[in-house]
Order: structure tokens, then C-alpha cells, then sequence
């Protein structure tokens, strides 16, 4: 077997793989993907609109923020001001993913960014944390199905959304807290998880009843990562692990 | 364009500024703190976390009930049975609790 075919069938092989370690999300999405094109749309989206917010924002939590200030007629620049401040947590995503996808080429990293949502790093850090390289095709793998089908769905949600009789009995609106809860149990054997965890979800909830929404969560991220960053280290400078 | 139009432009534009800006700016020390290190390590947990607590402060009791059962379930199951099962819990307990 030549080197090139062996290099191909890696990189059908990563790329399947990465199909499967995001097939739960796009199930885990889809509620929220149809949810958003629905709710856009009773905001006064048009189902265009909608699906283009999907496809080029593809933040599902910024989105909603979105649509909801917009519905309230909020100030645009306040608006976009909020999405920033929602997706703000991408910036430490970013860097912490960027350490692991060095050996990319410049336009792949470019591409790969775009894709960089909460389950892409969540993932990404898990398979790079057991010591795997993050390749481009599982990187890719793993983020198509889901962006294709979250920008279709925006499509179906904004076009059927009046369909669904009784949302709230088919638990719609607290599967992403479930889901994100699933995240947070997955990274229990980080050092300092624990006081992490307690920290952000004390500061969290008290810069909720305060400041509001959405600055908790940029200050319950913030009080967990100081908290972190703030802990003994070893005598050889390094971090316990 | 329309109002809406810009707000998804300018939406989009900085979202990717966040998602390749820490790249960018991390990229530029050759060697990291480790206490930025360790700050970076726990990222995930925390972000994370401040997506769930207050959803789990305001929750009623079918939803307190169905991320305890869920989060217990983490311990040993998937992510995604982990999921499907809180889901279950959610939406049975919601036939029965307002």
C-alpha cells in the first residue's frame, strides 16, 4: 500500500470519527436549532433571515440573546454588543484550542474557528486532553452535520414553528441546561474541577439576580479561571494534573 | 440592508473576531505562564457551569429533579444517554408536576 492511500484512508477514518463524536449534539441541537427559527420569526425575522443568522453567527445562545433584544427593540449596536458579550467565552475557547491545532496550515485554522462552538471545544479539549492530535478531517467530521443541519433547521423552525401545540411539555426549553450539564460532568478530572464549578456557579447566580443577563456568564467564567489560575503550584512550576 | 441585516452582520463578525482572537493573541508567547495555563485548563468547567446554575436556581421541581437524576447518571453513562435520560425524566415528571 502506497504512503498516499494510507494517508487518505486516515483521513476518511478521522473524519467518520468525528461524524460520530458530534452526532449526539446535532440530536441534542436540533430542538434548539427549530426553537431558535421559531422564535425568530415570531420576533419579526423573515425564515431568510433567520436561516442566515444560523449560518453565519452559529451561536445558539447568542442568537436567542439576539432575537430576544430585538424583539424588545433594543438599541443595534446593543444588540451586537450582547451577542460579543455572550460569544465573548470563544475568545479563551480559541486559545485554548489554538495551542492544540498548531501544525494546522494558516487557511485551515481560519475555517476551523469559524466552527468553534461550545460541543466543537468541549470535544476538542476531551480527545486532546487523552493526548490524541485534533486532526482537521475529525475537526471537520465533527463540525458539518452539525452546522448543516443547525442552519437547516432554522429553515423548518421558521417555516413550521406554529406546528409544535405545547413546547414546554416536550421539555424544549431545559434540554440546553441538561445538555451543558453533561459538559461540565465530562471534565471532572481537570485539576481545581470542584471549586471551579462551585465558584462559577456562586458568582454566576448572583451576577444573574444582580447585573443580568448575559454578563453572568462572563463573570461566573471569570471568578472559576482566576480561581484556577490562583491555586498553588507545583514545586517545578507547573500545574498538578 | 434592513436593521436585522446589519445586527447578523456585525453579529457575525465579531463572534468569529472572539473565536480566532484568542488564537491570535495566545500565539504570540512562545512559552505560557503556567497560571494562564492553568486558567485556560479551566475554562471549559466554568463557562460551562455559568450556562447552567442560574437555569437551575430558577428551575421548579421536574427540572431540579431531572439534572440531579441526569448529573448522577453522568457519572457512569454517555453523554448522550446522560442526555436522553434527563430528558426523559424532564418530560415525565412534567405530565404530572405544573
Amino acid at each position: 500500500m502506497s504512503a498516499e492511500t494510507l494517508s487518505e484512508q486516515d483521513w476518511t477514518g478521522d473524519f467518520w470519527r468525528g461524524v460520530k463524536v458530534g452526532l449526539p449534539v446535532v440530536v441534542a441541537s436540533a430542538p434548539f436549532g427549530l426553537l431558535f427559527g421559531a422564535l425568530a420569526v415570531d420576533n419579526g425575522f423573515s425564515v431568510t433571515e433567520a436561516v442566515l443568522m444560523s449560518a453565519s453567527i452559529y451561536g445558539g445562545a447568542s442568537q436567542m440573546v439576539g432575537l430576544d433584544l430585538f424583539g424588545a427593540r433594543i438599541a443595534p449596536w446593543l444588540i451586537v454588543l450582547s451577542i460579543f458579550a455572550v460569544n465573548f467565552r470563544h475568545v479563551l475557547y480559541s486559545g485554548a484550542v489554538g495551542r492544540r491545532i498548531r501544525h494546522w496550515p494558516p487557511l485551515q485554522r481560519a475555517v476551523g474557528f469559524f466552527f468553534l462552538v461550545d460541543p466543537q471545544y468541549a470535544e476538542s479539549e476531551i480527545k486532546g486532553g487523552r493526548g490524541e492530535a485534533i486532526t482537521f478531517a475529525w475537526y471537520m467530521g465533527m463540525a458539518l452535520p452539525i452546522y448543516v443541519c443547525w442552519v437547516i433547521e432554522a429553515g423548518i423552525g421558521g417555516t413550521f414553528g406554529n406546528l409544535i401545540p405545547n413546547p414546554r411539555a416536550l421539555g424544549l426549553d431545559f434540554l440546553l441546561p441538561i445538555y451543558f450539564l453533561g459538559l461540565v460532568m465530562d471534565f471532572r478530572r481537570r485539576p481545581f474541577w470542584l471549586p471551579v464549578v462551585v465558584s462559577s456557579a456562586i458568582a454566576s447566580v448572583i451576577a444573574y439576580k444582580t447585573v443580568g443577563s448575559p454578563w453572568h456568564v462572563t463573570i461566573g467564567a471569570a471568578a472559576g479561571i482566576i480561581l484556577a489560575a490562583s491555586m498553588p503550584l507545583d514545586k517545578d512550576g507547573s500545574n498538578p494534573s | 440592508m434592513s436593521t436585522i441585516g446589519w445586527i447578523i452582520l456585525w453579529g457575525a463578525v465579531m463572534t468569529y473576531a472572539a473565536r480566532v482572537g484568542g488564537h491570535l493573541v495566545l500565539s504570540r508567547f512562545v512559552h505560557v505562564h503556567p497560571r494562564v495555563e492553568a486558567g485556560l485548563n479551566a475554562v471549559p468547567a466554568a463557562v460551562l457551569t455559568t450556562l447552567v446554575a442560574p437555569a437551575a436556581i430558577s428551575a421548579g421541581p421536574a427540572e431540579m429533579i431531572a439534572l440531579v437524576v441526569a448529573g448522577l447518571a453522568s457519572l457512569r453513562v454517555s453523554l448522550m444517554t446522560m442526555f436522553l435520560i434527563g430528558a426523559a425524566v424532564l418530560i415525565g415528571l412534567r405530565q404530572f408536576i405544573a
